[in-house]
């Protein structure tokens, strides 16, 4: 089993007619996954390459039954993009847009959990998910995924992209691989994805990557402490980096002593984690940790 | 993006924070200048991106306009925590009766909005929580109602201001939350936030950090910048809309993702070199991003060697070849560029790569083993 999408998911993409939109979605849609609409008011009754186009989210969710968003919309109209899509009923939003302002995440994270509890958002600014043969939702590169039993959670995008590399290289393949994104007001936690992961019955280990800056890493240390059975291989980026200094995403700013990677690593560590100081061996870590086991 | 004390308070006269009136300076003459319009005694304040300017006597009192030109030549030039001034805010005193402190933040783990105010202001804020806890009070707000009356009244009450401070404060939080939200502000801090002698309350100070993503809504807003002292190869990195933060190693990084850039960074440490930048291309990066990163990293003199490492999601194997291609035609490289590429048509780049006849272009199949050759580069060069 999968989390979160798997083959019965169907896709809607907001901003299908964008160049981005289009090269990812036809990629998707290549692969196997179900994309069966795009929306974009005022191009309603066109279509991209066989895929038809809706002026609106819920037009598109009636006509073709889509129960998750895949958003591509820029920045300005990004946050009413996830609105609509709420609104719209589906179960997963995906937001791959970056440069959203945290003003705007802020409002739409709050306003989801009142009106929306249910709703899932992914991102935003965020690589989104794929569950290896079966759909993907998002930019992530297919070729170096393998259907298999790993759980892989991170809220970085290229660095998610190193993890199942590194997986995949080793054999091991994964259920579903998930960028929650570095933004600072992630719609999905790393503890959301944990406990899916942790109820998952076909998910046999976990592979989680972190970076400096929050404390949403220290967060979920305390919950894999007190939840997660499974094996745990955890990677934290930034151990470099000079303090003070915001490397990229708005959310990689380090504070104090609080947010550094040794204070993550070690939280991680003391929850039960193994904690490496190279991603190029996650892989490796996962397949000791699976033979012990 | 952090702005100067004057900017941060530009921002508050233009919602109707009350600020005391003030001039900018670059010159002793301009400070006296200011000091004669404004009249009476004023504070000559240095304009650095950096807190202690007091006490490191970048703030001084000046009776009449002679003094201001004195003031301002002995902090014009000081060097305040590696900052060099090269502005002043030429400001109206205040009659200053009480100082409390406020701000507006986001809490990223309630992923509320943060407000703090404290009656104990003026000093540093940071100690103050830290040994009396109970002094700084803090509320937090649904960004989707925003900051409702009485929230700002239990604020101000909690926080046990003085009483005739009571309205003029409450009053002040609302106009100050409300510059956090429609500027989309990261942080707006005052520290003091004062009681004048008068019973006015008023931002003595401004501490403002503005969220870079929120600049379509304010295109005036990238101007501040001009302001600021960056140094010329962030400014270049910058004006390209690359993400670049210079280090003091000898191995140039570029890579796509702040993630993984950061774990290259970690990666060249552990194998024991040390990168000379940060230099993110972000996401969807094409040829010409490639080359204009490589042309920044040769404004710098203390990078041996280049490590390249691309992860293609967005960003395309194949175009970041075409842009390595193009550097090596158009300009004069002078270090041996080591390059690793995976992902989205990697395996299209690595073919174009292929085509470079240069024993300056080396690739590596893995990111330990590009650190690994790009750190022993270095060593040798």
């Amino acid at each position: 089993m999968a989390i979160l999408i798997d083959e019965n998911t169907k896709v809607v993409v907001q901003g299908l007619t964008g160049k981005e939109g289009q090269f990812h979605a036809l990629r998707n849609r290549a692969y196997g996954t179900k994309v069966v609409a795009g929306t974009r008011p005022g191009k309603g009754g066109e279509q991209v390459e066989g895929i038809p186009i809706f002026d609106t989210v819920s037009q598109a969710v009636e006509a073709t039954g889509a129960n998750t968003s895949l958003i591509f919309v820029p920045p300005p109209f990004a946050a009413d993009a996830i609105l609509e899509a709420a609104a719209a009923g589906v179960d997963v939003i995906v937001a791959i847009t970056e440069g959203i302002p945290a003003q705007d995440e802020a409002k739409v994270f709050n306003y989801l959990k009142e009106t929306a509890p249910d709703t899932v958002l992914i991102g935003p600014n965020c690589p989104g998910l794929i569950s290896p043969g079966k759909s993907n939702v998002g930019i992530m590169p297919h070729e170096i995924t393998k259907p298999g039993n790993i759980g892989v959670v991170s809220r970085s995008g290229t660095l998610t992209y190193q993890a199942v590399h590194e997986l995949t290289l080793r054999g091991l393949g994964q259920t579903t691989c998930i960028g929650i994104g570095g933004d600072p007001v992630p719609g999905t936690n790393f503890i959301d994805v944990l406990s899916r992961f942790q109820d998952d019955p076909e998910t046999e280990g976990i592979v989680m990557i972190g970076e400096i800056g929050g404390d949403a890493e220290e967060r979920a240390a305390e919950f894999i402490a007190e939840h997660v059975t499974k094996p745990v291989v955890a990677y934290i980026a930034g151990v470099t980096a000079p303090p003070g200094k915001k490397m990229g995403h708005a959310g990689a700013i380090i504070s104090g002593s609080k947010g550094t990677a040794a204070a993550k690593m070690e939280a991680l560590r003391a929850a039960g984690a193994t904690v490496l100081d190279d991603p190029t061996q996650i892989g490796e870590a996962m397949e000791r940790l699976l033979a012990e086991r | 993006m952090d702005l100067l004390e004057y900017q941060g308070k530009s921002l508050f006269a233009r919602i109707g924070v009350p600020v005391p009136d003030g001039r900018v300076a670059a010159t002793p003459e301009e400070a006296r200048d200011a000091a004669a319009e404004l009249g009476g005694t004023v504070v000559v304040k240095a304009q650095v991106q950096v807190g202690g300017r007091g006490k490191a006597g970048g703030i001084k009192l000046a009776a009449n306009p002679e003094e201001a030109y004195a003031r301002a030549e002995e902090i014009l030039g000081m060097n305040i925590k590696g900052h060099v001034v090269k502005k002043l805010w030429i400001e109206k005193a205040s009659n200053i009766k009480a100082e409390y402190y406020a701000s507006f933040t986001l809490d990223r783990s309630a992923k509320k909005h943060l407000g703090m105010i404290s009656a104990k202001g003026g000093m540093d804020i940071e100690q103050v929580a830290a040994e009396e806890p109970e002094a700084v009070v803090k509320v937090h707000i649904d960004p989707v109602i925003g900051l409702p009356n009485w929230q700002a009244t239990e604020m101000v009450y909690r926080a046990k201001l003085d009483p005739e401070a009571a309205r003029g404060a409450i009053k002040l939080l609302k106009k100050l939350y409300q510059a956090f939200v429609e500027f989309d502000c990261d942080l707006v801090e005052v520290n003091p936030l004062i009681l004048t002698e008068e019973g006015d309350v008023v931002a003595l100070d401004s501490k403002v950090a503005l969220d870079e993503n929120g600049f379509f809504r304010h295109p005036d807003f990238p101007n501040f910048a001009m302001e600021h002292d960056i140094p010329p190869v962030e400014r270049m990195a910058k004006d390209r809309g690359l993400n670049f933060i210079k280090l003091d190693g000898d191995v140039g990084i570029i890579g796509n993702g702040a993630g993984l850039v950061m774990s290259t960074l970690d990666v060249v440490s552990l194998v024991g070199g040390k990168a000379a930048n940060f230099l993110d291309v972000g996401g969807g990066a094409g040829a010409d991003t490639i080359t204009n990163a490589l042309e920044i990293l040769m404004q710098d003199p203390q990078v041996k060697t280049v490590l390249i490492n691309i992860f293609g999601g967005i960003t395309r194997g194949d175009l970041v070849a075409q842009g390595i291609v193009e550097a090596f035609r158009r300009l004069d490289l002078p270090w041996p560029i080591v390059v690793r590429l995976d992902g989205t048509n990697a395996e299209e780049g690595r073919r174009i790569l292929g085509e470079v006849q240069s024993e300056k272009l080396i690739p590596a199949a893995t990111m330990r083993e590009a650190a690994e050759k790009a750190v022993r580069l270095a060593e040798v060069s």
